[in-house]
Parts: C-alpha cells; sequence; structure tokens
C-alpha cells in the first residue's frame, strides 16, 4: 500500500539524490511532451509519435551490438539513445517517403513502420539474448522504462536533456504556434512551414528518445498525447493550451514519480501515464469550457430559462400551461400557487417579461446584425445585458408610436 | 516427411500462417477504410483485458482470458469514440489516449497482481511465444491420422483456423455491404446498408482476430500482419478482390520464410541460435512492403504523380 511518509519525502524531493534528479527530469520531460504534443496535436499528427517511438528499438538494439562488439559495456545510456534517435529518423523518414511517394494513407504508414522496425528490434533483442552478453538487463527497460535501477549519471544524463528539450521548446513556441494556428499568415510572416514541421518532428523525437529510459517506447507516446487532449477542454486558444497541457504533463511526471518512489511494485512510466489519464478524465468531465458536466449545466440553465419566460408569457395571454417542466420551474420561483393561478409576484414578473421582450423585439429590429448573440442574451433579464442608455433609447421608442406591440 | 520437422516446424508455422492470413483479410478494409490503426489499440487493450480477467479468476485458462481481452477490445472500441465525440478531437488522438491509457492499467494491474507462479509477462504479451507451440506427439507422418496423437496439438491452431474460418465467412455473406460501405459510405446508407453496423461488425472480428491470434503469436504480428500485407497488396493493384488475394499471399510469405529465417535461416549462417520468430515475421512483411513501395505497379495510384 502507499506509504504517506515515503510519498511525501518524494513530492519535497527528499527521497534520495537519484530519485529526485529522475523527478525533477520526469517533471521536465512532462513539460516538453505537453507543450510539444500541442503541437502535435494541432497539425494532426499525433500518432506519429507512436510510429517514431515504436522504431526506436532497432537503433537500441544495434547500438548495444557495436558497443559491445568494440569492447564497451553495451548498456553506456548516450551511446543507446544516439542509436534510438538514428533509428527514430529512419521510422518517420519511411513514413514520410510512405506517405508522399505512395498512394498510402498516413494511418497505414505509421502502423506498418510501427511493427515492422518493433519487429526487428525484437529480433535484435533476442540476439542480444541469444549472444549471452551479459548485463543486457539494461535493455529491457526501454520497453516499459524504469527509474529503480538506474544509475546516478544515467539520471542526470537524462534530466541534462529534458532540460535541453524544454529549453529548445521554449525558445521555438512561438513559431510553432503560428504555424499551428495561421499557417498563410505563418508563410507571408517568412516562416518555412516545411522546416518549422521538420523542427516539430526533431522536439517529438527528442521528447521520445529522452522518455525511453524513464517510460518506455510503448508508453512514451501518452506524453505526447495526453496532456493536449487533456488541455484542449479548458480553453480554445492555442497559447493558453500549450501552457495548460505543459501543466499536465509536468504534473503527471511529478506525482508518477513520487508515486513510484513511495510504492512498491509501481513502474514509473505507467504511473506517470495513468496519472496523465486521470487529469484527462477529470478535465473531461469538469473543466469550464468544455467539460462534460458544464455543458451538460449550461444546456440544463438555458433550459430554465426558456421555460420562466414562456410560462410567463403564457401567465399573461390567459392560458393554461400544459407542460410540467415549465410548471415545475414557475411553481418552484414562487410565480404560481399550487392549483397554477398565478401569485402577485407571478402577474408582475409577467409583466416584466413581456415589457423584456417588446423591447428586444425592438432592439432587434434596429441591430439585425445581433440576432445570433440576442438568440440567448434575450432571456436574461435586459439591464443585465444592454446599458442604461440602450434601454432608455428602447423605452422611449416602445412608448412612442403607438404602434402596437409585436406579441410573438 | 520427418516426424521431428512435421512437430516443431510445421505445425508452428501452420499457426503462423492462420494467425497471418486471418489478420490480412481483415485489414484490406482496415486500410482502405482509413482505420488501420485500430488493429494497433485493439491489441494494446488485450493486455489489460487478460490481466483483469486473471484477476477475477486466479487463473490463465484461455477461456476467460480471452472473454477479458474481447470485453477490453469493445470497450476500448466504445471509449475512443466516447473521447472523440465530447473531446472533439481528431480520431488518432482519442485512439493514442484510450490505448496508452489502458495499456498503463495492465502494467500497472500486472505487477501489483502477483502473477508469479503463472509465466505471464509484458514480453510474452508483445511477441508471444510461436517456437513454443509445437506438437511433440507427432513424431511422424502416420501420427496425423492418430486421434490420440492429434489431441495433442496445441489448441491454438485450432482456434486460430476456427478464427479464419469466421472471417471467411463474414466476408463472403457481407461482402456487398461491406465494400459498398467500405467505398461509398454516403451511398452505402442511401441505399439502405446498415454502414454503422458494417463497421462496426468488422472491428468486432479484428479484435476477435487479434485476440485470437495474440494468444498464440504475441502482439506484433497481429498489428504487422493487419496493416503490412494489406498495404502492399494496395500497391500491387486497383482491385479489390485481385487486392485481397495478394494480401493473403503476401501474409503466407511473411509467415513462411520470417519462421524460417528465425530458425533454420540462422543455423544457415552458421549462427548457433534462433532469434524470434514473431518479430522476424513482423519484419519480413515491412520488408515486402518496402519492396512494393518501391517497384509495385500500382504504388502511386491512379494519379499516376
Amino acid at each position: 500500500m502507499i506509504d504517506a511518509t515515503a510519498f511525501v519525502n518524494a513530492l519535497t524531493f527528499n527521497a534520495g539524490y537519484n530519485t529526485a534528479i529522475v523527478a525533477i527530469g520526469a517533471v521536465l520531460l512532462g513539460w516538453a511532451g505537453g507543450t510539444v504534443g500541442t503541437f502535435l496535436l494541432l497539425r494532426q499528427r499525433s500518432l506519429v509519435s507512436d510510429a517514431l517511438s515504436h522504431a526506436t528499438l532497432p537503433g537500441v538494439g544495434i547500438a548495444f551490438l557495436v558497443m559491445a562488439w568494440f569492447g564497451g559495456s553495451g548498456r553506456f545510456l548516450p551511446g543507446l539513445l544516439i542509436g534510438a534517435a538514428i533509428s527514430a529518423m529512419l521510422g518517420l523518414a519511411s513514413v514520410e517517403w510512405l506517405t508522399r511517394r505512395t498512394r498510402l494513407q498516413s494511418d497505414a504508414a505509421i502502423g506498418a513502420v510501427l511493427s515492422s522496425f518493433f519487429g526487428l528490434g525484437v529480433v535484435l533483442l533476442t540476439v542480444i539474448q541469444s549472444l549471452g552478453i551479459g548485463r543486457q538487463a539494461g535493455i529491457g527497460s526501454f520497453l516499459l522504462g524504469s527509474t529503480s535501477g538506474m544509475l546516478r549519471n544515467e539520471a542526470i544524463t537524462l534530466a541534462v536533456l529534458a532540460l535541453g528539450v524544454a529549453f529548445l521548446v521554449f525558445v521555438l513556441r512561438r513559431q510553432l504556434t503560428l504555424v499551428c494556428f495561421d499557417e498563410t499568415f505563418a508563410r507571408t510572416s517568412g516562416i518555412d512551414i516545411r522546416r518549422t514541421d521538420l523542427l516539430l518532428m526533431l522536439l517529438v523525437m527528442a521528447v521520445t528518445v529522452t522518455g525511453l529510459r524513464v517510460v518506455g517506447l510503448i508508453l512514451v507516446v501518452a506524453l505526447l498525447i495526453i496532456p493536449p487532449v487533456a488541455a484542449r477542454f479548458w480553453t480554445d486558444k492555442t497559447n493558453t493550451m500549450v501552457v495548460v497541457s505543459g501543466f499536465v504533463g509536468a504534473v503527471s511526471g511529478f506525482i508518477g514519480t513520487a508515486l513510484s518512489a513511495s510504492v512498491p511494485n509501481f513502474p514509473a512510466g505507467p504511473v506517470i501515464v495513468l496519472v496523465a489519464a486521470c487529469l484527462f478524465v477529470f478535465s473531461l468531465l469538469f473543466a469550464p469550457a468544455r467539460g462534460v458536466f458544464y455543458g451538460l449545466y449550461r444546456s440544463r440553465a438555458f433550459s430554465r430559462k426558456v421555460h420562466r419566460r414562456q410560462g410567463l408569457l403564457a401567465i399573461l395571454r390567459g392560458e393554461a400551461i400544459y407542460d410540467r417542466d415549465t410548471i415545475k420551474v414557475l411553481k418552484g420561483e414562487g410565480y404560481i400557487n399550487a392549483d397554477a393561478t398565478p401569485t402577485k409576484t407571478g402577474l408582475d414578473a409577467a409583466e416584466n417579461a413581456a415589457r423584456e421582450e417588446a423591447l428586444w423585439t425592438i432592439y432587434l429590429r434596429d441591430n439585425p446584425d445581433a440576432a445570433y448573440r440576442a438568440a440567448r442574451m434575450r432571456l436574461d433579464p435586459i439591464a443585465e445585458r444592454l446599458t442604461t442608455g440602450e434601454i432608455a433609447e428602447l423605452e422611449k421608442q416602445f412608448s412612442g408610436p403607438a404602434a402596437a406591440l409585436p406579441v410573438q | 516427411m520427418d516426424g521431428l520437422y512435421i512437430g516443431l516446424v510445421l505445425v508452428p508455422t501452420l499457426i503462423g500462417v492462420l494467425a497471418a492470413v486471418s489478420c490480412a483479410l481483415l485489414g484490406n478494409f482496415l486500410v482502405l477504410r482509413k482505420q488501420s490503426l485500430m488493429g494497433d489499440a485493439v491489441s494494446h487493450v488485450v493486455l489489460p483485458g487478460i490481466v483483469v480477467a486473471f484477476i477475477f479468476t486466479g487463473s490463465m485458462s484461455v477461456g476467460p482470458m480471452l472473454l477479458g481481452a474481447a470485453a477490453a477490445a469493445l470497450l476500448s472500441a466504445l471509449l475512443i469514440e466516447l473521447v472523440r465525440n465530447l473531446g472533439k478531437v481528431e480520431p488518432g488522438a482519442a485512439m493514442g489516449v484510450v490505448f496508452t491509457a489502458l495499456f498503463a492499467l495492465g502494467v500497472v494491474l500486472l505487477e501489483q497482481s502477483d502473477t508469479r507462479d503463472v509465466h505471464f509477462d509484458v514480453e510474452h504479451a508483445l511477441y508471444g511465444n510461436l517456437e513454443s507451440l509445437v506438437w511433440l506427439a507427432g513424431m511422424d507422418a502416420s501420427s496425423m491420422f492418430e486421434p490420440e496423437a492429434l489431441a495433442d496439438l496445441p489448441p491454438q491452431l485450432g482456434r486460430l483456423a476456427l478464427a479464419l474460418v469466421a472471417v471467411i465467412a463474414f466476408l463472403v455473406f457481407f461482402w456487398r455491404q461491406l465494400v459498398v460501405s467500405t467505398f461509398d459510405p454516403v451511398f452505402a446508407h442511401a441505399a439502405g446498408v446498415p454502414v454503422r453496423f458494417v463497421g462496426a461488425a468488422l472491428i468486432s472480428l479484428v479484435a476477435v482476430v487479434a485476440v485470437t491470434a495474440f494468444e498464440a503469436v504475441g502482439a506484433i504480428i497481429t498489428i504487422a500482419m493487419l496493416i503490412c500485407p494489406a498495404a502492399a497488396a494496395r500497391l500491387m493493384t486497383n482491385r479489390l478482390l485481385p487486392q485481397i488475394l495478394w494480401s493473403v499471399f503476401f501474409a503466407l510469405v511473411s509467415a513462411v520464410v520470417g519462421f524460417w529465417a528465425a530458425g533454420s535461416g540462422m543455423e544457415l549462417i552458421g549462427s548457433g541460435f534462433s532469434v524470434s520468430a514473431a518479430g522476424m515475421i513482423a519484419a519480413v512483411s515491412g520488408a515486402i512492403l518496402g519492396l512494393c513501395a518501391v517497384a509495385a505497379p500500382q504504388r502511386k495510384g491512379a494519379l499516376g504523380h
């Protein structure tokens, strides 16, 4: 079970030097992944990162074999990561080539590259196993990542890499935002779209390779995909989305590594991904901009307003009300009695509703371009939506010519 | 024919071929519908399904395992639709969210549950163990007619044969609906074809085949065979039926050549060990696609740019 002291220690960077370095690295990595991932999502290329990450495996295997061949330790992390980066580039180039040069769509190209590169990587892993080169344990941890057996200089390498990626993302963020948000405008301001796309893919590769050892190649794409999709629920603005997504990634990295350090058998990679997934579900349900509950609340509030307004107008016209929901709303607000006769407040509110309807009708006649917004606005008390001056102007017209109210 | 050859080579090769062909047949429609990555997603979420089934039943028996995996596959398809509609994100991203989250859940559950006494780990799930699906009772050619010996055949063989029959039956009975809803969904809808139902049935069948194949040969072969042979076949021809036949041929070649290269092929080049057959089969299918992308007659499509 979770050990509270250990968890707090890990959260406050007091659980040992290695754990602290790994946690810092994971936070930077999460931030970089979330930020880069936002641009990837906006360019609709999220799953290219999946092909990229799976394509790292043969490179890791070949790098291991080459280093072992030259008598070194095959586990040397920077060497393995360089191998991973090279084969990821080859994988990316293959996806690009298949989609550009043949009739295949990007989904088929991604899937084909992903599975065949990964298959080749598995073949190389079994070669390494059969050769019986000792200490190949480090290789397996590239599949699912692991932080428990990490050496100190490995942790430092990763933290430095994560810092470098985070820095690059920070420098390039304006250019990337511009390309994602408005390609035409970006082109006219002198930004090379293809080069920016290439830069973006290089950043994706950097995040992937850095994340390999911690999160593992199967799940590292989650760092690039889940935070931006979660951030999408909080905002419609690119700039805000980049910030929220980076934040979600960083928090996932932070809490994930802390949990992993304080609970036995809690592998860091999958736990980081699960924390991100929890943040995603929370965003999906509760985010104010596009969350499910807020959407439900808004549509209920709107339908309540419609029932209130239509009910009050019916009272004024002396019509019987049959709609159950309308009766419920009117009763709840004390506009009608239990026997459905209007109360004093109900009659006053009805007078007022009719007056506002009339004022809105005049307003719309004079401002036809406001029709779309007014469809929702006209259900609110008019004083909240228009200035006193505007209302006074409408009142003047209302009481002016004896033209009958355009009652609806 | 040498008995050892039948038991140690022919039977596992046959299992690989059955898995490859079932996947390739369905893969044609996934590729044409731009849904190739559904196979990828489904293969990933099989893991949590199996782990949950194990936690509930406490055993690694096949029935609950297949049931759990199929349930997880269907659940993931539903979740992807849900995320897509609620979040209004592109299908690829929705898929990425769902399958990574579920796969992570599967790994954590696996680490937390006590599976030490049963042989199961993530590596096994990924690349299966085709080489171990041997038929030791098949000691000579005559045992092919002995009931006791036949009863000792790896059960995966029968299950995969059944899956292949189901796939072929589906293609034969729903051919018209499948084809028309793949190429022109709007027309199909207008003509009264239940487009959504056909799509759901296709994905369900992919899940069933992925689960059956996964248990025998691991996730890599499943993903590779759902995509590579069909993609390569797409570059060979403009017509659907020839494309399907090409894909079956490519799947067959990948399975046979891959299995051979992983075992006997390695001995041939003087190496004293064999490598992962599943990985080799996937790599061979990728190589076939690479060749087709360079030289196949219809690689550029009708536009010929």
